[in-house]
This record gives structure tokens, sequence and C-alpha cells, in this order.
């Protein structure tokens, strides 16, 4: 698969909820965005346990120092820096670049492995 | 041994008797005729009071049929030919080789003159019960004569039949038999708190008649005199032992047929069990030694050798909600025994222990207000004090610490299971009560074992916490309590001054839950939409496939078609599927995020508002059809289930909370299974509470009766607020009173007397909801800032979620299977099945029978 190395601006950094995700599309591919205490983090939309794509609905938080976000559907937690589980050993999603420039928000696509 | 046996009597241990001889006697070798005084097979007459409650009498039953074993239900024994060997009944004659008389006892009432007026009653059997009840339909006051532990019962029951009530007792105390003067001090303490009155060293010298004929006062020998409509004597009971003595069979000094160790009688062919057994001489009148009689005798019968083991007179009970116990030499009648006791006016605990000359054994003891030690305590009769005796009374000193016993100590004596038992299925695995009571069983009757199971965790180091997660080290009900007298408003305040981290998906939505529970305004906003699951963060419910579902309020199930029509029509544009729910409402479900405020501007416009089938809140208020069309109906059930639904719609609470509204006894709206449901009755409405379908169904407790619709609210404002502020996490009501410290009759204290001085907090609590309330949809709809979660992509708006695609079954749309895994590979992930593609579904392919037209 082809890994974007170009930013795409997404929006405006406004438009991120401190500690809610937003979906955007990238390329066809459903990014999940969140603005946090730590900063912004980009991982796949996509719930690799059930598979529907719906990480952005997550809560977010913490465990111990970790930033976390939790599916919506089963409640498995996933550090939003390296996209690993922490309930399911070897379960990981994919996590994508992400920074703010003048205001807005841009991403990209960043190939795992 | 075999041939012809014949037992007299089915109540509890005549029947015990027959389960057990059938165990010993698999081949039938005994022919087995039972006859019995009373209409219905054996019952639990040790929950009698039950009945009360609403255990209906199907529910007490301890019948169950034997092959060989003929029962003949309302044909009383009346006379022994010992000579013949024939029992003979009205009707019929039965031969017998071996005869087993299991007659009970009957209550003894004193012959005082009037003691058999009309509203004069005895309390032994379900037919005593249901002619009280009938009885008190419409009365206001009663009496009970006797303030023993039946005495205790019987005022308690009238209490709950609405009656004001009074209790007459000879002895100078309360129980006199299980409990000494002191503890029958505070025991009265108790009674008295809860509107009985108590008259106590004194004697009913008559019972009086009013104008018509029927018992109206009951006068007293010290000169007093107590008004009284209903009379129920409880003042002692008496072995029923006529026909063995018309048969010349040698009596105990007591009365009771009179038996040896091995339960036989003079005559070698006749023994005596349970109640009416003079056991060398003395009488039981509790079960457990009556139900060892019947086992011995089983015993004898197949040609053992069992004898009487002795009786242990341990007794531990929650009369009107307060916890007796008393164990042992309770009376401490040992020659020169010590007496320990401990009395706190201010907690209302008295304990006293009785121990051995040198204080090193421990022999007995007597509890009262607080009986947690109880277990511990009996489990040590008779072996050295776990503890010095102090620690061991003073009331949640921990003393009692079951640490301490002996593997061998009993830890369950409902269950049988010993702290060896117990410890084994720690060092098993099992890490916390739930999985104890599962592996041994212990906890899973009366429940008094608990508070010890959780000790043996303790001494095993196995950590029992109430904090809610990481990042808060207190339970929800003390987070309550910080955010409500705090004031805190916000996550953020509450995590820095009370907690640590950032949080997650357990702590926010439970603070989120506070918040609204305490009226802080729309879920979604400041921060407090970050704190939301995402089910009340779209104000819908997430589906598997990332859709959402949309459930409209209709309260009580009652919809006119005009409004029927517009959720056909909306499911129809909008290409929903659409399923009528087990709540009595209407679903539609696939929607997507930016579809939802499409669907609920129609809904709202047709005059919809949110179901919260999203919500830890409110679901339904299911109804019947009642008194406005049912031929059986005696009150209007579905305006009742309306005016609730309306009243507390919107309420966000631990848990979701369900109700139901029947029109009468027939129950069709199955009330009994919600946190609160209510029975209409010719007078008014039957409150229960505390039910559950679901994972572990659970019928509910009846609470409070004949209420009218205006003392019905309040009760239910109460429940519901006290339940909000002091329910754990994701507890349901059924649950929580499970798990409450003195149940049921805590919680009517609390809401019915005031006892914490809660109500009117409660209710305030309450006004300000309902006052409050506004639909959270149409506030969603009014306000832009709100609308603009609502987008399937933020920088996509318009792109409708291309992975939520439909596949067609039975006519309407479902989500696509199969696709996810697909998507995935494309875009060169790791390949990983889906959880969920290891699961099996069965494949639903048989043909649709055709309907014709
Ligand atoms: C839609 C419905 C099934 C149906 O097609 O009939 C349903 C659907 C769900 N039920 Fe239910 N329950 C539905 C009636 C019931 C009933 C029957 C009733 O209410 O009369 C029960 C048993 C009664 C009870 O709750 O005591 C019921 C017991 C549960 C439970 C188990 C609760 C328990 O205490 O054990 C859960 C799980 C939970 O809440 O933790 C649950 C959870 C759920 C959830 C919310 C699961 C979830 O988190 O996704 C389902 C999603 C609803 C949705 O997407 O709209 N549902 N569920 C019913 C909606 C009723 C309504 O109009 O609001
Ligand atoms: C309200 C209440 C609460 C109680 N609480 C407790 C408690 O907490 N703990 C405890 O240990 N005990 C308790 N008891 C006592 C317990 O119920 C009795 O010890 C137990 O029922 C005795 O069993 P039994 O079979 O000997 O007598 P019963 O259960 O009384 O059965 C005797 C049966 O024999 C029948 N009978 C009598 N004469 C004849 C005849 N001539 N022909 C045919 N049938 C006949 C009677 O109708 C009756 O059905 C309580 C009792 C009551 C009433
Ligand atoms: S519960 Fe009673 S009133 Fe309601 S529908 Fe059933 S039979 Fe009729
Ligand atoms: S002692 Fe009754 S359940 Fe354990």
């Amino acid at each position: 698969m082809n890994a974007t190395l170009a930013w795409t601006p997404v929006c405006r950094l406004d438009r991120l909820e401190p500690d809610r995700g937003v979906a955007a599309l990238v390329d066809g591919v459903q990014v999940a965005l969140f603005r946090t205490a730590d900063g912004l983090f980009a991982i796949d939309n996509q719930d690799p346990v059930s598979g529907a794509y719906v990480l952005s609905r997550g809560i977010v938080g913490s465990r111990g120092e970790v930033p976390t976000v939790a599916s919506p559907l089963h409640k498995q937690v996933y550090d939003l820096r390296t996209g690993h589980c922490l309930d399911l050993p070897g379960v990981a999603v994919a996590r994508h670049a992400v920074r703010c420039r003048d205001g807005l928000v841009e991403v990209r696509l960043r190939q795992e492995d | 041994m075999n041939g012809d046996l014949v037992v007299i009597g089915n109540g509890m241990v005549g029947q015990r008797f027959v389960d057990a001889l059938r165990a010993r006697d698999p081949h039938g070798r005994w022919r087995v005729t039972v006859l019995a005084e009373e209409g219905r097979p054996a019952y639990d007459r040790v929950r009698l009071s039950a009945f009360f409650d609403g255990v209906d009498a199907d529910a007490l039953n301890l019948h169950t049929p034997h092959d060989g074993v003929r029962l003949r239900l309302g044909e009383p024994a009346t006379a022994i030919d010992r000579d013949r060997r024939v029992v003979s009944t009205a009707t019929a004659e039965h031969r017998y080789d071996a005869l087993v008389l299991a007659t009970g006892s009957y209550p003894f009432v004193p012959p005082v003159p009037g003691a058999d007026l009309p509203g004069v009653f005895v309390y032994r059997t379900l037919d005593d019960l249901a002619a009280i009840r009938e009885y008190a339909r419409g009365r206001r006051v009663g009496a009970v004569i006797g303030g023993g532990l039946l005495g205790l019962e019987a005022a308690n029951a009238l209490r709950l039949l609405g009656l004001s009530t009074d209790v007459v007792e000879f002895a100078p105390r309360l129980m006199p038999v299980q409990v000494d003067p002191a503890g029958g001090a505070m025991l009265r303490r108790y009674v008295e708190e809860l509107g009985v009155r108590t008259h106590l060293g004194v004697a009913t010298t008559a019972i009086r008649p009013g104008p018509d004929g029927a018992v109206a006062a009951l006068e007293l020998s010290d000169g007093g005199a107590v008004d009284a409509e209903l009379v129920v004597v409880a003042a002692g009971i008496r072995p029923r032992d006529e026909l063995a003595r018309a048969a010349g069979l040698p009596l105990g000094p007591r009365g009771g047929v009179l038996v040896d160790a091995t339960c036989r009688s003079a005559d070698e062919r006749i023994w005596a069990v349970g109640e009416c057994a003079a056991v060398d001489g003395t009488c039981h009148g509790l079960v457990a030694p009556g139900y060892a009689t019947a086992e011995v005798v089983a015993d004898r019968l197949v040609g053992g050798a069992a004898t009487f083991p002795g009786a242990d007179t341990a007794t531990k009970l929650k009369l009107l909600g307060v916890d007796v116990a008393s164990f042992g030499d309770a009376h401490g009648v040992t020659p020169g025994c010590l007496d320990v006791t401990f009395t706190d006016p201010a907690t209302r605990v008295y304990a006293k222990l009785v121990l051995s000359d040198d204080a090193s054994t421990l022999l007995g003891g007597v509890l009262v207000g607080d009986a947690s030690a109880y277990p511990t305590l009996r489990a040590s009769v008779g072996g050295p004090l776990p503890a010095a005796p102090l620690a061991l009374l003073a009331p949640d000193g921990g003393g009692a610490d079951a640490g301490a016993l002996p593997a061998s100590a009993q830890v369950c004596s409902c269950n049988a299971v010993t702290r060896g038992d117990v410890d084994a299925a720690i060092a098993g695995g099992c890490a916390d009560v739930p999985a104890l009571k599962a592996c041994t069983r212990a906890g899973t009757s009366c429940g008094s074992c608990v508070p010890m199971l959780k000790q043996l965790l303790d001494a095993a180091g196995v950590a029992q916490s109430t904090a809610l997660c990481e990042h808060f080290d207190v339970s929800r009900r003390e987070l309550f309590d910080i955010v409500r007298v705090r004031g805190i408003r916000t996550f953020s305040r509450l995590v820095a001054e009370h907690g640590r981290g950032r949080g997650c998906d357990i702590c926010k939505p439970v603070v989120a839950s506070i918040l609204a529970s305490l009226g802080a305004g729309h879920v979604l906003d400041g921060e407090r939409a970050s704190l939301q699951d995402t089910n009340d963060h779209f104000l819908a419910n997430l589906q598997r496939d990332g859709s959402y579902s949309v459930v409209p309020r209709i309260p009580g199930g009652e919809i006119t078609p005009e409004k029927l029509i517009v959720i056909g029509e909306v499911a129809r544009d909008f290409q929903l599927y659409t399923k009528i729910t087990g709540g009595q409402r209407i679903d539609l479900f696939g929607a997507r995020v930016e579809q939802l405020p499409q669907i609920w501007r129609r809904l709202v416009d047709a005059g919809f508002e949110s179901g919260h089938a999203y919500g830890k809140a409110l679901r339904t208020v299911k109804s019947c059809v009642g008194e406005t069309w049912c031929r059986y109906g005696v009150q209007d059930s579905v305006g009742l289930a309306v005016a609730l639904e309306l009243r507390y719609r919107g309420l966000r609470a631990p848990h979701k909370i369900k109700s139901a509204v029947s029109g009468c006894a027939r129950e069709c709206a199955e009330a009994r299974s919600k946190d609160f449901g209510v029975i209409a009755t010719e007078t008014g409405w039957n409150l229960y509470v505390g039910g559950n379908g679901g994972f572990r169904p659970r019928h509910a407790d009846l609470f409070a009766t004949d209420l009218s619709t205006e003392a019905l609210i309040p009760l239910i404002d109460r429940f519901l607020m006290y339940y909000i502020r002091t329910a754990d996490r994701l507890q349901r009501t059924a649950a929580w009173i499970e798990a409450m410290d003195g149940g049921l009759d805590h919680l009517r204290a609390v809401i019915v007397d005031d006892s914490l001085g809660l109500c009117a907090d409660l209710d305030a609590a309450m006004a300000r909801h309902v006052g409050s309330y506004s639909d959270e949809w149409r506030d969603v709809l009014n306000d832009p800032e709100r609308l603009r979660r609502f987008t399937s992509f933020v920088n996509a708006p318009d792109v409708p979620d291309p992975s939520i695609t439909f596949a067609l079954e039975r006519g309407q749309p479902v989500p696509a299977r199969g696709g996810m895994v697909t998507a995935r590979d494309e875009r060169g992930g790791r390949e990983r099945e889906p959880a969920e593609a290891g699961r099996r579904r069965q494949p639903v392919t048989l043909g649709l029978p055709e309907v014709r037209r």
C-alpha cells in the first residue's frame, strides 16, 4: 500500500474539542483525531477487534502515564501514542502523524510495520 | 424391615422424613401413605411470613412427589388402634407395619374470655395468613398477644398490612426465650421506633367484642386496654399429641410423644418426628432438630443405627429489620460461667458472650442490633475465643475476624461450608464474594455469612477495593456525596482535587451521570460532552457496525395512529430497520451520525421526544391496558404508567431504571420484574421494588400496599433518589437492595419512616428534576453548537461513512457482513480476523412460510 508522504490539512484546531475525538477522511482512509492535554494524536478509526469504524467516538483518558482511548464498542483501551492495545496483547491500531500549523490540523498517513 | 408405612402429618418434618426414607429405600420396600390435615402439601413454614411480602404459596412449596408414596390431602387421622395396627380417618382405615407421627404443634391460645371472637387469629398455616390478610382489609388497628419470635413476626405482618400494631407480652421482655433482659430492652427500642407499641410484663385478661360482635379491644392485667380490630395470638405452641394420648402412649413431661434417642415410642412400631416428638422428654420448636429426627427414623426403618445428635438451638433472625442472634448457652446456665457484655445506646447495639469459668472457652451469646459477629462466634462455640472478648463485640471493630477461625469451623451454616472449603476456593482463584458464592454456595441462602467471606478474602491477602478505578480511590456513592456537598460541577476540578490522572471510560461516564442526576444542565454542554459514552454523546445507541439506533419515547406504550404513521414514514424515508422492542416502543436501526438530527427533527416536530434508550436513565414504564378496556382491570394502569414515565423521564441513575404498571393481579405488564412496579388493587396500588429481568432475574419485593396515587408517588420519588445517591456504578436496584445492610427493612425505614432524616432532601431533589426536565433532543436541534458534533467526517461532512452498508433480510436493511475484513486487507494493514469472525453465527435458513391471501 502507498503511504502518503504529504501532509493533508484536515480542519482548524478549534474544531477539535479537548478530550473528544473526531473522524477525518484522508485519502480514503478513516482517521481518528484526538486533542488532549498531551497533544494531538491520530490513529486509524477502525476498531481492530470489531472491525467497525468507531474509535474516534471512544472516551479519552489515561492509564498510569499513558494517554488512552477506549473503544466505544467493547471498551478495549489503546495507547494513543503507539496504537498498542493495553488489554489484548498483540492487538494494535495503526497510527498516523499529526501536527498543527497556523491553527490548522494536518495529518500524514503512516505506513506501519 | 418392610411393609406398610403410615405417616401422619405432611408438614416440614413429615415431608423431610418421606424424602429421607425414599433416598434410603430405592427399591420401595416400604409402601408409604401420608395423611395430611391441611389441604395443601408441605410448605416452608419457616418462611411463612414471606407470604405478606408477596411470595405466593407455590414459592413456599416443599413437596416433591415420590413413587410408592400416596399423599392424602385433607384427610386427617382421627384415631390409632394399636392392637389392630390401623389408623382411621373420617373416610378410611389404613393398616400399618410402622407408623410415624409428624403432627407438629398447635398454637396455644390462653383461655381468656373472647378468644373465639371473629377477628381473633393464630399464626401457623398459610390458611391462617390468608384469613388474616382478608380480614385486615379496611381495618386500622391490630394487636398481637405474645412478644416472642412468632409474635414479632406477626406484628411485622400486621404492620405490612397497614395496621397500627400493639404487642402484649407476659414476660418482662421481648423474645424471652432467645435473649436476656438487656438484649430484650434494646430490641424493644427498635421495635417501638417502628411504631409497634409494646406492653411487657402484662397478661391479656379478656378479648372484648364491639357492637358488631367482632373483636374490638384487649383488656390487660394492669387495668389498661388496647384497641384492636384484629388480634393475632402467638403465645406459644404445644405439641399435637392428642392421637398418641388417646392411643395410650406415654407422653413427655410437657406433652409430646415420648420417644428415646432413636425416636421410637413405647410402642415399637410407632415413631415420632418433629415438633410433636418429646425426644428423651424434650420437645424442640425449631426445624433443624426436627429434620435431625426425620433422618434418624428414616435410617432406623432401613435397618440403620442412627440416634438423635442433640439440638443446636442457635438462631439468627431479622425481625422488623433488627438483627437478633442467640447461640449456645445464651442465658448463661453453665455453672461458674462468666458474662462479657457490651451495650452501646448510640449505635443501639447490645452483645453478650458467655464464657467458661476460666474465660477460655466460648459457651454462647446474644447479639441484638448487629449480628455481624454471629457466624464467627457460632462457629467458635465450644472452642477457644478467636480474639479478645471486647474486640469480638465492638461493632465494626473487625474484631470477630474470621481469619482466626480453624479450618473446620462452619462459615456458612445454611450450606454447610467450612472455612477450609472457602480457603480452598480462594486458593483455586476465587477473588471476590460473587466468585466464592458461585464456587462454594456459601452466602447464597440467608446471606449472613457474606461479611465473613469478605474477611476470609482479606485474611488470604486478596484485596477488596471499593475504588471506582485508578483515578479515584472512592466508590461511586462517596463520589456522589463529594460532588453534591462540595458543589463541584466539572470533571477536571473533581479529578484534580479528589483523584489523579486524566480519567477513563469508567469514571468519566460515572461523573457525567452524577452531574446529570444533580441537575447540572444539558449532557452535551461544555466539558461534559467529553465525559459521555458514545451513546450519550450522540443521544442514540451505537450498534455493531458503527451505526446508531433511535428510540422515541412512547410513554406507557400508548400511541396514537398519527404518531405511529410518523414513525413509519421516518423509518421508510431513512430506510431504517424497524422493530418493536421488549419495552413497548419502537426502535429504528441503522442511522448514521449525520442522519440523527434530520431524523429527530421529523420526530420532534411530530411531538416525540427522546426515549433515553441510550442513557443510564429511566427507560420505559410498561403498562397493561387496565381498567379502561380490560374486563378484569381495577385501576387506570395506562394513565398511571404515562404519568410515571413523564415524571421520571430523563432521570440519570447508576444504571437504567425500568418500571411497569398492571391493572390487576393478573400482572400482564410484568411489573414484578421491574426496578419499581405497581400493581392495582381494588382500593389503590401495591408498590414493588427491586425487580430485574436480564442476566439475573429477580422478582421485585412488595414494598407497600393499597396506596392512593398521592401516597404512591413520594415513595417512588424517594426510592429513586436514594438509589441514585447510594448505589454503585452499574448496579441495578435489585443488586443494590440485596447488598444493602438491613435490606428492604432498612430501605423502608429510610424512605417511609425517614430514619436518616433524608426524606425532605430526596423530595426536593426529585422536585428539581421534574421541574427542570427538558427534552435533550429538542435542545440539541435548537443549538447549532451542539448540532456540530453530528458529522461523519470533520473534513468531509457530506460524505457518509462508507463502511456502513446494508443487506436485506426479511425485507428490511441489516448490517452487511464480511465487508470490513476486506476493507482492512486492501489497505495493507496486518491481517487479523475481527474477533467476531471466530464466533459461530447460526445461519437461519429455514424457508419462511408464505402467508396466503
Ligand atoms: C432494543 C431492545 C431489544 C428489543 O429489540 O426488544 C434492547 C436492546 C439492548 N439492550 Fe436490553 N433491550 C431491550 C429490552 C430489554 C429488556 C426487556 C424490558 O425492558 O422489558 C431487558 C430485561 C429487563 C431488565 O432490564 O431488567 C433487557 C435487558 C438488558 C440488559 C441486562 C440488564 C441486567 O440488569 O442484567 C442489558 C445489558 C446492560 O444494560 O448492561 C441490556 C442492553 C441492551 C443494549 C443497550 C446493549 C447495548 O449496549 O448495545 C441493547 C441496545 C439497544 C439499542 O441499540 O437500541 N438489556 N433489555 C429492548 C429495548 C427496550 C426499550 O424500548 O427501551
Ligand atoms: C411463622 C413461623 C415462623 C417460624 N420460624 C422459624 C425459624 O425461623 N426457625 C425455625 O427453626 N423454626 C421456625 N418455625 C418453626 C417451624 O416451622 C417448625 O419447627 C416446623 O414446621 C416443624 O415441622 P413439623 O413437621 O414438626 O410440624 P408442622 O410443619 O407444623 O407440620 C405438622 C403437620 O401435621 C398436620 N397434622 C396435625 N395433626 C394431624 C392429623 N391428625 N392428621 C393429619 N395431619 C395432621 C398439621 O396440619 C401440619 O400440616 C416457625 C414457625 C412459624 C409458624
Ligand atoms: S393485568 Fe389485569 S387489567 Fe391488565 S390486562 Fe392483564 S388482566 Fe387486564
Ligand atoms: S449462613 Fe446463610 S447463606 Fe451462609
